[in-house]
């Protein structure tokens, strides 16, 4: 079957210090991320700030030409396709519903957009956003108000509504219920499976909240620093996880059970930096585990325990 | 004389909009103690650290029956001595340490700026402690680090300066809101940890404002759940977490998703609609538009308090086995 999206050996490198008399510097953002997600999968990329989570997410969407790899739909490539076909194809959810949305605009006016972008008529436009509302658990009365006038979760409804009224194959949520309250979260998670099952969608699900894409996903890739260390199906990855950053990473989920404490993860206090990237293994300066070796010679991906992991140790672990 | 070393009795707190904020809670926090004030958005727990602190913006209005700081009343204090209580005896830690840190100054010069204003002494002296809490917090090279100006450091980093800057004068208690959550998890444990270990070795009483459930589980000794203003529930947090007993608590640990736990495909438990306003006059409980279990009585008037156990109390019509008894109504 062919997958309804594929990534295919993807990178994003930025050009930092443009300053006239300092020698350019490099930050490879995403460094050869590959990954396919079958029809009606969700696929969730976990890892902390900087790892290049969001800068893939936005390679996805196109609103950053890749510098190298594929990126194709249901078999078609996405580079060179227009912008207009892309979008029937493919959806954002962004995290924060208060930037994302415009302020000035009803709500029933930004849910249509995208349709009149495609040039649907009035009618039919009208008729499709209040089916879409509707579907996102928002009235019709609703769709009359600003932005503005809505909570955080009525408004991740929006985003989500303006997201499917094209009926794309692919949704992207990057962190798509960071910003709202735990209540809220729940909701918004349940709608969203909600409209996977009903509507078949596949969904690309980044996130830095293990427990919710534990919950909601299929596969999952751990991310560090550009590339991905770790990808495995869901139950196997939380049961038993390979790479040490994903170790470290499930160790620190803090689950609402009192008693157990504060987890002691052992990463020392070096933060990673993506303009600065170490050479060798690029986890070796926090891995509690390093040898001599991992400081010279990045392990490529390999399978391991019926997964894709990068890391020379992981059978040992 | 009680063990409390910060007692708050009858807090409210107002906006000249006509917002209650907090409407008349009370709480504790014992030396040694971590007290859990845990809750969604809005629902007050941040003004409350800040009322405690006489640091709320101009136009809100504070009344108390009592705030007692080491059985001594602080409500009516004046600025100036407010002023040599804080960042002295009680000092604070906030989300963001980048708006809470001077960015024209060094790290050095902000910490030794604290000690010499409350201890007074010379800045070489103020500097050779600040260097010491540094590595005491984790840092490396304490002496660089002086040097650096905040932008200069990551956020764990940060973080980890603001705590060291908080120990400064040796407080008594620490109130920390929400000090991981601009953090990543790997860092956010490290931060955590790094509190209790303070903890333990100096017998700080830490007053904690999250709205995670898992820090506040993984944390607290006791746990109080704010709500529209209101403390409706509070405990020890073994009690609190056991057998949850407001509808609230109850819904909202029913939120969070936990590895292993829930199925995928089931769906997670979810409080509907949206935390109510607040204006004067309002009564009755604020939660009984999005309670399952919502009866006329919560409509008006004053909630009762409940034990639900030692120490374990809640605000609700509902008796305390009100879940055994649903779960039996629907074995039957």
């Amino acid at each position: 079957m062919t997958p309804a999206i594929e990534v295919r050996n993807v990178e994003k490198v930025f050009r930092q210090g443009t300053g006239m008399f300092s020698a350019p510097r490099f930050v490879r953002a995403v460094d050869g991320v590959s990954f396919s997600v079958p029809p009606g999968g969700c696929f969730g990329i976990v890892g902390e700030s900087g790892c290049g989570k969001s800068t893939l997410a936005r390679l996805i969407l196109g609103l950053h030409p890749a510098t190298g790899g594929d990126i194709l739909v249901d078999g078609r490539k996405l580079s060179g396709m227009h912008r207009r076909e892309r979008a029937k194809l493919i959806q954002p959810v962004f995290q924060d519903p208060f930037s994302s949305l415009n302020p000035r605009r009803t709500v029933a006016d930004i849910v249509g957009m995208p349709l009149a972008a495609q040039g649907v008529g009035e009618a039919e436009r009208t008729k499709r956003v209040n089916e879409m509302l509707a579907r996102v658990g928002l009235t019709a009365e609703q769709g009359g108000r600003l932005p503005a006038q809505l909570s955080g979760g009525q408004r991740q409804r929006v985003a989500i509504a303006r997201a499917l009224v094209l009926r794309p194959r692919i949704v992207v949520c990057d962190e798509p219920t960071s910003a709202l309250d735990v209540s809220v979260q729940a909701q918004i998670l349940n709608l969203l499976a909600e409209l996977r099952r009903d509507l078949g969608l596949t969904l690309v699900f980044i996130s830095h909240n293990l427990a919710v894409v534990e919950h909601i996903c299929d596969e999952v890739a751990v991310m560090y620093l550009g590339r991905v260390v770790e990808r495995a199906e869901t139950d196997d990855l939380f049961r038993r996880p390979a790479h040490p950053y994903t170790r470290a990473l499930l160790a620190s989920v803090l689950t609402p059970e009192p008693g157990l404490g504060i987890p002691d993860v052992g990463l020392g206090d070096s933060y990673p930096d993506p303009a600065n990237v170490p050479p060798g293994c690029r986890f070796h300066p926090r891995c509690p585990v390093a040898q001599d070796s991992c400081r010279s010679v990045q392990q490529a991906a390999r399978a391991v325990h019926g997964r894709s992991v990068e890391c020379m140790l992981a059978e040992s672990l | 004389m009680s063990a409390a070393l910060l007692e708050v009795e009858g807090l409210r707190v107002g906006f000249g909009n006509g917002t209650q904020a907090v409407r008349g809670i009370s709480l504790s926090v014992a030396r040694g103690e971590t007290h859990c004030l845990v809750g969604e958005s809005g629902c007050g727990k941040s003004v409350t650290s800040l009322a405690v602190m006489n640091l709320l913006a101009r136009g809100a209005v504070r009344t108390a029956e009592g705030i007692r700081f080491e059985g001594r009343e602080i409500a009516g204090l004046s600025e100036r001595e407010m002023g040599k209580l804080r960042g002295d005896a009680m000092a604070m830690i906030f989300q963001e340490p980048m708006t809470s840190l001077n960015p024209a100054y060094t790290v050095g010069s902000q910490m030794a700026e604290v000690y010499v204003r409350h201890r007074g002494g010379s800045k070489a002296a103020a500097l050779d402690r600040a260097a010491h809490l540094l590595g005491r917090v984790g840092i490396t090279a304490p002496g660089m680090r002086l040097a650096q100006y905040p932008h200069q450091l990551s956020g764990g980093l940060r973080q980890r300066v603001m705590i060291a800057m908080a120990l400064m004068c040796d407080p008594k208690l620490l109130i920390a809101d929400e000090p991981t959550t601009a953090l990543d998890v790997t860092v956010q444990a490290q931060i955590l940890r790094l509190l209790q270990e303070l903890q333990h070795e100096l017998g700080l009483a830490i007053l904690l404002i999250t709205h995670d459930l898992g820090i506040v589980a993984r944390m607290a000794h006791r746990v109080s759940v704010m709500y529209a203003g209101r403390v409706v529930e509070s405990g020890p947090a073994a009690e609190l977490f056991g057998r949850p007993t407001h509808p609230y608590t109850h819904g909202l640990l029913a939120c969070v998703p936990v590895p292993g736990k829930i199925a995928r495909g089931e769906p997670l438990g979810s409080i509907p609609g949206t935390v109510p306003k607040i204006g004067p006059g309002y009564s009755g409980c604020a939660f009984r538009e999005r309670c399952s279990q919502a009866m006329p009585a919560c409509g008006a008037g004053d909630v009762p308090g409940r034990e639900a156990g030692p120490e374990h109390r809640y605000e609700c019509h509902l008796g305390a086995d009100w879940t055994a008894r649903l779960a039996a109504e629907a074995a039957a």
